[in-house]
C-alpha cells in the first residue's frame, strides 16, 4: 500500500505522488528504464526511504525488520555476493539470521535451491556462477525462509529461454500457493502470461494499474484488436465492414482469420455472432491480440515494446 | 503462520537477538580475516615488535630508564596516537562502508534482524580483530623492550613491569573502542573518511592544549592517565603528550566507555535512516 509516496534523489525525480494498493496474486511493475521500478520495489522492502507519503506492506512496515524480514522475500537487481561463498552457505547463512537450527537450516537451504534447479551447482564457489546462476540463487535466496510475499526486480534478467519459463512456472506457483508475488520486469510478454495485476511506469509515475484486461478496456482511444482464426475470412470480413465501431479488417498473412481494430468489443462480439448465425462461417478462435502489457503500455506511454 | 514465525515466536526475542549479534559478529569476521587487503593491519601492529628487536640484538649496557621511557613512546605515540587511530580507521569505517562498496549490505537489511543488531555485531568483530592485533603488537613490543637485558626481566617478574604491561594494554583496548566507535558511527555520516580523519587525528593531536570541556570530546584525553610512564613534554611533544588537567584513572575508563556508549547510540539512530542506493554512491 503506497498512499503518496514520492521519493526523490536529490534533485532526480524516483517517483512522484504514487498511491497505490496491491492485491493478492501475481503483480507486474512494467516500464522502461528509469520509471520507478526499483525504487518502487527499495521502498517497498523498506531499503530506501520515502521523501514524502506512507508505506505499508500487508499492515506491516519496513521500519519493523524483525517482522517484516520474515514475511516479506526480496530478490533485488542487486548482483553482489560476499566474497568467496559458495550457493548454498549463501543461502544457510541467510537462514542462519531468522534463528533456526542447523538441521532445518539445512532443510530449508536445500528444498528453496532445489526449488531454482540449482542443486548441482550449489557446493560451488558463486564466483564462477553465470549471471542465471548468480540471478537463480538469490531467488532461492529470497524464497528460502517461504515469506507470504515476494518481491522480484527484474527476476527474468540473465536467464536463458528455459530458465525463463522455469523461473515463471515458479511463480505462477508461488502465487498458486498463496504467496503475494510482486514482479518488475521488462520482458512484458513473459510478465503477462502469469501475472493477475499490472501497474504500468513512466518517469516516476503509474500511468495506469489494474488487471490486465481492465486497464487495456480503459484505453479507449485505441481500437481492441481481436483475432478471429476461421474459415472464408473474407466473407466474415465484408460482414465486419457492416458495424460502425470497426475500423480496421485485415486477412491474417496466413489466410486462416482476420485481424480485426474495433472501438466497441461488445459491439463487435454481437455483430461477429450475427454473422456467424446468418452465414456458417466455421469459427476456429476469437482471441484479443493487443489485450497484453506490451499493447497497453505502447498505447499509453508510446514505448517501444521492444526496449522496455 | 509460515514455517519461520514460528521459529521466531518459539526462540524468544532476546536469545534471537543474541543468536542474530553471533552470526553476524561470525560473518564480519570471516569478511575482514579473509581479505588480503587486511594485511596492512598485522604490518601496522607488529612493525614496533621487529624494530625492538633489531634493538635489542644490538644494544649493549641498557638502562631501565631509558628502554622505559623509549617503550612509553613508542606506546604513546607510535601505537596510542598513530597506529591504533589509522588501524580503527581502516577496520571500522570498512565495517559497514566495506558493504556498500561490495554492494552486500542489502542482504543485512532484508533479514529479520534489527539494524542496531547489526552495528552491535559488527562492533564486536571490529573491537575483537583491532584488540587482538593491537595487544598482541603491544605485548610484543613490552615483552622484547625488557627480556633482553637483566634489569628488564627483573622489572617484569618482580618489580612494577607486569602493572606496566596491564596498563599498555587496557589503554590499547580502550583506544580500540574509543577510535573504533568513532569510525564507525563516521562511517555512517560520510563515505570518504579521509578529510574527517585528519580533522579527527588532529583534534586527538592538539587537545591537550584545548578548554577542559573540549578535551572531554577525544579519545586521548581519557587514555593519558592510564598510561605508566610520562615521556617528558619537551618540544613539539608536549602538545601531544602534556596532562593540563589529569582525570583519575577510574574516571578515565568510565568516561572512555561511556564515550564509546554514547557514539554507539548515536551510530545505531544513523544506520536506522540509512538507505542502500549503490547506484548513488
Amino acid at each position: 500500500m503506497f498512499e503518496d509516496v514520492s521519493k526523490f534523489y536529490g534533485d532526480v525525480l524516483g517517483i512522484n505522488n504514487v498511491t497505490l494498493s496491491l492485491p493478492p496474486g501475481i503483480t507486474s511493475l512494467v516500464g522502461p528504464n528509469g520509471a520507478g521500478k526499483t525504487t518502487l520495489l527499495n521502498l517497498m522492502t523498506g531499503l530506501i526511504r520515502p521523501s514524502r507519503g506512507r508505506i505499508s506492506v500487508a499492515g506491516m512496515s519496513p521500519d519493523d525488520p524483525e517482522v517484516f524480514g520474515r514475511r516479506v522475500g526480496y530478490c533485488s537487481q542487486f548482483d553482489a555476493f560476499p566474497a568467496g561463498v559458495t550457493g548454498r552457505a549463501f543461502v544457510r547463512g541467510w537462514l542462519h539470521l531468522f534463528g533456526m537450527g542447523g538441521a532445518r537450516v539445512e532443510r530449508e537451504a536445500a528444498d528453496a535451491i532445489e526449488r531454482v534447479g540449482m542443486t548441482e551447482a550449489a557446493d560451488r564457489k558463486v564466483a564462477g556462477y553465470s549471471k542465471g546462476m548468480r540471478q537463480r540463487i538469490r531467488l532461492a535466496l529470497a524464497i528460502s525462509h517461504r515469506p507470504e510475499i515476494l518481491v522480484l526486480d527484474e527476476p527474468l534478467n540473465g536467464l536463458d529461454p528455459l530458465a525463463r519459463a522455469d523461473a515463471l512456472a515458479l511463480f505462477q506457483a508461488l502465487g498458486q500457493e498463496g504467496l503475494h508475488v510482486v514482479v518488475s520486469s521488462h520482458i512484458l510478454h513473459e510478465v503477462d502470461r502469469v501475472s493477475d495485476y499490472v501497474v504500468l511506469l513512466s518517469h516516476g509515475y503509474v500511468v495506469a494499474e489494474g488487471p490486465i484486461h481492465g486497464v487495456r478496456t480503459e484505453v479507449t482511444e485505441h481500437p481492441m484488436q481481436i483475432l478471429v482464426r476461421c474459415a472464408r475470412p473474407h466473407v466474415l470480413a465484408a460482414g465486419l465492414f457492416a458495424g460502425e465501431h470497426v475500423v480496421e479488417v485485415k486477412v491474417h498473412p496466413d489466410g486462416g482469420g482476420l485481424l480485426v481494430r474495433t472501438r466497441d468489443a461488445p459491439a463487435f462480439h454481437r455483430l461477429l455472432n450475427q454473422i456467424v448465425l446468418e452465414s456458417g462461417i466455421e469459427l476456429e478462435a476469437v482471441a484479443p491480440a493487443d489485450d497484453d502489457v506490451g499493447a497497453v503500455y505502447q498505447y499509453l506511454i508510446g514505448a517501444d515494446t521492444e526496449t522496455v | 503462520m509460515s514455517a519461520s514465525l514460528l521459529v521466531a515466536a518459539d526462540a524468544g526475542v532476546w536469545p534471537l537477538r543474541l543468536r542474530q549479534v553471533w552470526k553476524v559478529f561470525r560473518r564480519e569476521l570471516g569478511r575482514s580475516h579473509s581479505a588480503w587487503r587486511n594485511l596492512w593491519l598485522p604490518f601496522l601492529a607488529f612493525s614496533p615488535p621487529f624494530i625492538i628487536a633489531g634493538h635489542a640484538l644490538q644494544a649493549s649496557g641498557c638502562e631501565l630508564q631509558e628502554e622505559t621511557m623509549i617503550l612509553a613512546a613508542v606506546i604513546q605515540l607510535f601505537y596510542l596516537r598513530v597506529t591504533i587511530f589509522f588501524g580503527c580507521l581502516g577496520i571500522f569505517m570498512r565495517l559497514v562502508g566495506g558493504e556498500v562498496a561490495e554492494r552486500t549490505l542489502h542482504y543485512l537489511f532484508l533479514a529479520p534482524v534489527r539494524r542496531e543488531v547489526v552495528v552491535l555485531a559488527k562492533f564486536l568483530a571490529g573491537t575483537l580483530t583491532t584488540v587482538t592485533v593491537f595487544g598482541t603488537g603491544i605485548f610484543l613490543s613490552f615483552a622484547l623492550m625488557y627480556a633482553h637485558f637483566p634489569e628488564g626481566r627483573a622489572f617484569v617478574t618482580v618489580g612494577a613491569g607486569a602493572a606496566h604491561l596491564r596498563a599498555y594494554l587496557l589503554a590499547g583496548a580502550l583506544a580500540c573502542l574509543g577510535y573504533g566507535a568513532a569510525f564507525l558511527a563516521l562511517s555512517l555520516i560520510v563515505r570518504n573518511a579521509i578529510v574527517p580523519a585528519i580533522v579527527f587525528l588532529v583534534w586527538e593531536g592538539v587537545n591537550g592544549v584545548l578548554p577542559l570541556w573540549l578535551q572531554r570530546l577525544s579519545v586521548t584525553h581519557y587514555l593519558k592517565p592510564l598510561l605508566p610512564a610520562e615521556l617528558p613534554p619537551e618540544g613539539f611533544l608536549a602538545l601531544f603528550t602534556v596532562v593540563a588537567e589529569p582525570t583519575p584513572a577510574w574516571m578515565a575508563v568510565t568516561g572512555l566507555l561511556a564515550f564509546t556508549a554514547l557514539v554507539l547510540v548515536f551510530a545505531c539512530w544513523r544506520i536506522r535512516r540509512l538507505e542502500v542506493s549503490y547506484t548513488a554512491d
